[in-house]
């Protein structure tokens, strides 16, 4: 008989983003709960991500819990007690064509019903507020109330005032098997045994091992989006700022810190491997994202790329994440595959999914992110351009 | 078979001597340096309208120096040569470069890095005040210059350069006001059993010293630096107490500062080849054989850029590597010729174990520095920020303090304050240095221009 080294409520599988604030808020909610990180909480996706805190452009039936979590992303300091940078400063897209005019102003009117609050602004609005745009913006969708923040910050934060209100947090500590026995589950980890009623798969790109083997196996890429940031530069560039467009070649994304880097990011999303600790960066595809945020902000042609890096982040086929509850398993709980925009919802995510786990049910609409809705078959993408 | 496309990166010793032996072999290989000039650290060439003589400006060294610029410029032609040209990364099997505005990517069959060494940094109260140099660049003003750091100049620290340097100022006739040196007597003759490997050098550095007190410059030895006194607009002195703890303030314009030098082992990195602890010099290094194969096929290491052995070590490595190189593309190389290199090794490795050991990194001194102390000249990061990624934020290792704290997330990428940002935690988390991890190494190796174009990849 293996030792048991520890029993709770809830054993949570993974400490990113979405899995220490799972814990926190079931904390919150007095559950008894132990978190599992095979290595440090917060170093995968949910340390290396942009940071990007936006909501605009999400699948529309993902922006009542976008609108939660913004909520949340507002009182972290007062939740957690850190200070982890977050700015809401606003997010701009801007457009290169005005074909895709329509395409935003339709995103607008669709997502006032979510109360998600956008402005379109034409050729010399955006160039009133935002002088740092480039010759070639025809317009720009601007959601004033996202934002940016920290990524390395944030995970530790939840995680840090999770063990603060009670709950065991084990790093170090890489999970090898799940099994159901009996009333109870049992985790296996190279350092013994923890047992629960409750699992909750919380393991990001790897979640969909996890999921295949407890019988539910769904469609899930590995991949690495390319991150850089430049040295510091006079402080210019406020809000988050993206692209809407259908190329793909074209999409980029930057932001600037106070002390004066631009972060940026897009276009080339490299393979990344499971058994990778750390994704791989690819030189290869830098002068392809220079070229992208050149045009958003010329003025960076003076710059210099100081550091790079990636991540390992699970893409589904529908780029939608899973959440919810097993289809099979009763007590088995998912939330992973985040499709690279994970961060943002994270901690509503870990807010509903204590709120699911404590009392069985949400008030936030969570059906369209059921495991079982691939059913065998790969629908198509249902994401928002 | 098309030849083999082999990368020398660094034109200094140990890259001149790789890519003179793979010429003689029949191949063409490419040579990257960033400088203008081929040399490297030691023996920097001075810009193209200076005319000291090769005595002027390498003393004891003339000879190597002139014999190592002959070496190169009989290649220059017989080689892809590419001055003013950055290695920036490394991946798969191609070594992204950077030259003005264009970038490319180029593919090799073999590559060998030769990126030399750089001072090792101490931060100290008040070092980066305007005067305060490394001890590195206080030579560099003087070689490639002929100019010195400032008019009543200090250089603290330890290691032979520090000796070396304080020399040539004063031969040049701007002797120092005095050398601090943070290793006690004592301690430096702990080196010398190994450093007898080399006797020739271990009288030229006894010379050093004595030329110095000759010329009535004060030398002080265990000392532990305090401050570097002064204002925005310049140095007035340098606080530092003695072995017994008294404190003492010696006036000074300048301050040169260094504690022996620190591989260059970026690139290494980059290219994922295992590192390995080493205890003697406190360093994370390239593991190597003894020919200077890495753990990655194909990816060769040499000269100060994998261990600090010295400029002839340096050469050597060179040559062996390139031996390394030839072997595994099936070009064996006369095996005697191979042994007389490795033997020559074998004494240049012992004599570094003996300078490692007698002048050591003060490793407890640096993980003691106040907390107001800036650790991270690039992001502004104090000691006591650093200190409280550990104890506040629970950052249990290295990489963890760097995310937490920025410290080596700057222009420098940690280049100058990883070695003592790893003390400084090491010491905070109470675990030995080698258990507090190693700072992983990302690109750019060095800042790369946004706007450069595409130059396109030789394929
Ligand atoms: C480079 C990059 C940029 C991005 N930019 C943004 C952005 O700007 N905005 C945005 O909203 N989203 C962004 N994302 C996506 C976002 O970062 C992720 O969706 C989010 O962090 C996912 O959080 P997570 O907790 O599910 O996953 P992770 O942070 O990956 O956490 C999963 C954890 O599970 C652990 N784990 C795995 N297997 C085991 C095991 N066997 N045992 C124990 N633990 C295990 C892992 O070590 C990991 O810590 C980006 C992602 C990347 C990679
Ligand atoms: C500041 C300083 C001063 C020194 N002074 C002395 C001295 O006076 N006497 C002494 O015996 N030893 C001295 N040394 C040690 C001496 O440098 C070495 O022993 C010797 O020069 C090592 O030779 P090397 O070929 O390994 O490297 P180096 O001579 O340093 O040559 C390395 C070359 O690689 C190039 N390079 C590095 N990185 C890149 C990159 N990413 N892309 C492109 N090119 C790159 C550099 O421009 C350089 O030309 C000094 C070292 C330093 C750092």
């Amino acid at each position: 008989m293996r030792n048991v080294s520890g029993q709770a409520d809830v054993v949570i599988v993974g400490g990113g983003i979405v899995g220490t604030s799972a814990a926190f808020f079931l904390r919150q909610r007095g559950v008894g709960v132990i978190l599992l990180e095979r290595f440090l909480v917060g170093q995968q996706a949910s340390g290396t991500n942009f940071g990007n805190v936006r909501r605009q452009g999400r699948y529309l039936r993902q922006l009542p819990l976008a609108n939660r979590s913004r909520a949340i992303w507002g009182r972290i300091p007062e939740l957690t007690g850190a200070d982890v940078e977050f700015m809401p400063v606003g997010h701009v897209r801007f457009l290169w064509a005005d074909e895709q005019l329509a395409v935003v102003e339709k995103y607008q009117r669709d997502a006032a019903e979510y109360g998600l609050e956008l402005h379109i602004l034409g050729r010399n609005a955006i160039r009133e507020r935002f002088p740092f745009i480039g010759p070639e913006a025809v317009a720009g969708s601007w959601s004033p109330h996202d934002g940016h923040a920290n990524p390395r910050l944030v995970a530790p934060a939840f995680a840090r005032a999770a063990r603060r209100d009670g709950a065991t947090i084990v790093e170090n500590c890489e999970v090898l098997s799940i099994d159901r026995t009996g009333e109870d589950f049992t985790v296996a980890t190279a350092s013994g045994d923890y047992r629960a009623p409750i699992v909750l798969i919380a393991g990001g790109a790897w979640g969909g091992g996890f999921a295949a083997a407890m019988g539910e196996p769904v469609p899930l890429d590995v991949a690495g989006p390319q991150m850089g940031v430049t040295e510091p530069l006079p402080y210019f560039v406020h809000p988050v700022v993206g692209v809407s467009t259908k190329v793909p070649g074209e999409v980029a994304y930057l932001r600037q810190i106070p002390r004066g880097n631009i972060i940026f990011g897009g276009i080339a999303r490299r393979n990344a491997a499971l058994d990778e600790q750390r994704a791989k960066y690819d030189p290869a595809g830098v002068q392809a994202q220079f070229r992208q945020i050149l045009r958003l902000v010329p003025a960076l042609k003076h710059a210099r790329l100081i550091r790079t890096w990636s991540g390992v982040e699970g893409y589904m086929a529908d780029d939608l994440p899973v959440m919810g509850r097993s289809a099979k398993i009763p007590g088995l709980f998912y939330a992973f595959g985040f499709c690279g925009h994970g961060f943002q919802i994270g901690p509503g995510v870990g807010d509903v999914m204590a709120e699911l786990i404590a009392t069985g049910a949400t008030t936030t609409p969570m059906e369209d992110f059921r495991i079982d809705r691939f059913g065998g078959s790969v629908p198509v993408r249902a994401h928002a351009p | 078979m098309a030849d083999p496309r082999v990368i020398v990166v660094g034109a200094g010793p140990a890259g001149i001597r790789a890519a003179a032996a793979l010429v003689e072999a029949g191949l063409v290989p490419t040579v990257i340096d960033e400088a203008s000039r081929s040399g490297g650290q030691i023996y920097r060439r001075q810009p193209e309208n200076f005319t000291r003589s090769y005595e002027q400006l390498y003393g004891t060294e003339a000879r190597k120096a002139r014999a190592l610029h002959t070496c190169f410029d009989a290649l220059r032609h017989r080689i892809d040569y590419r001055p003013e040209t950055l290695a920036w990364a490394v991946k798969d099997g191609r070594l992204h470069v950077q030259s003005g505005m264009t970038a490319e990517a180029l593919p090799y069959d073999a590559l060998v890095l030769a990126p030399g060494a750089t001072d090792r940094m101490m931060p100290i109260p008040g070092w980066t005040r305007p005067g305060c140099y490394s001890l590195g660049a206080s030579q560099i003003a003087l070689k490639a210059q002929a100019c010195a750091i400032g008019e009543k100049v200090v250089f603290m620290g330890t290691g032979p350069l520090l000796y070396l340097v304080a020399c040539q100022y004063m031969k040049a006739g701007n002797a120092p006001v005095a050398v601090l040196d943070t290793t006690p007597f004592h301690r430096q003759l702990r080196g010398l059993a190994l450093m007898a490997a080399r006797p020739g050098q271990l009288v030229k550095g006894a010379r050093l010293i004595a030329a110095l007190r000759a010329g009535g410059v004060r030398v002080v030895r265990g000392i532990t630096p305090r401050e570097v006194t002064g204002g925005e607009a310049g140095v007035t002195g340098v606080r530092y107490a003695d072995a017994a703890g008294r404190t003492f303030h010696v006036e000074c314009t300048a301050v040169g500062i260094g504690f022996h030098l620190r591989a260059e082992s970026q690139l290494a990195d980059l290219a994922g080849c295992v590192f390995a602890f080493d205890p003697a010099v406190r360093q994370w290094l390239p593991a190597i054989d003894a020919m200077g194969r890495s753990s990655v096929a194909n990816v060769y290491l040499a000269g100060d850029g994998v261990r600090v052995l010295g400029a002839d070590g340096a050469e050597t490595s060179g040559k062996l590597a390139a031996q390394a190189v030839l072997a595994d593309l099936g070009r064996p190389q006369p095996e005697d010729r191979t042994r007389r290199l490795l033997r020559d090794m074998e004494r240049h490795v012992r004599f570094a174990r003996g300078v490692a050991r007698a002048f050591p990194w003060p490793h407890d001194k640096v993980a003691a520095i106040p907390d107001e102390t800036l650790v991270c000249r690039c992001e502004a990061i104090t000691a006591g920020e650093l200190r409280a990624a550990v104890t506040a934020l629970e950052a249990p290792e290295v990489n963890r303090a760097k995310a937490f704290s920025r410290v080596g997330m700057g222009r420098c990428q940690g280049r100058f304050c990883g070695l003592a940002s790893q003390e400084i935690v090491a010491a905070a988390c109470r675990l030995p240095v080698e258990k507090a991890g190693r700072l992983r190494g990302q690109a750019p190796v060095k800042p790369l221009p946004i706007a450069v174009t595409d130059g396109g990849s030789h394929a």
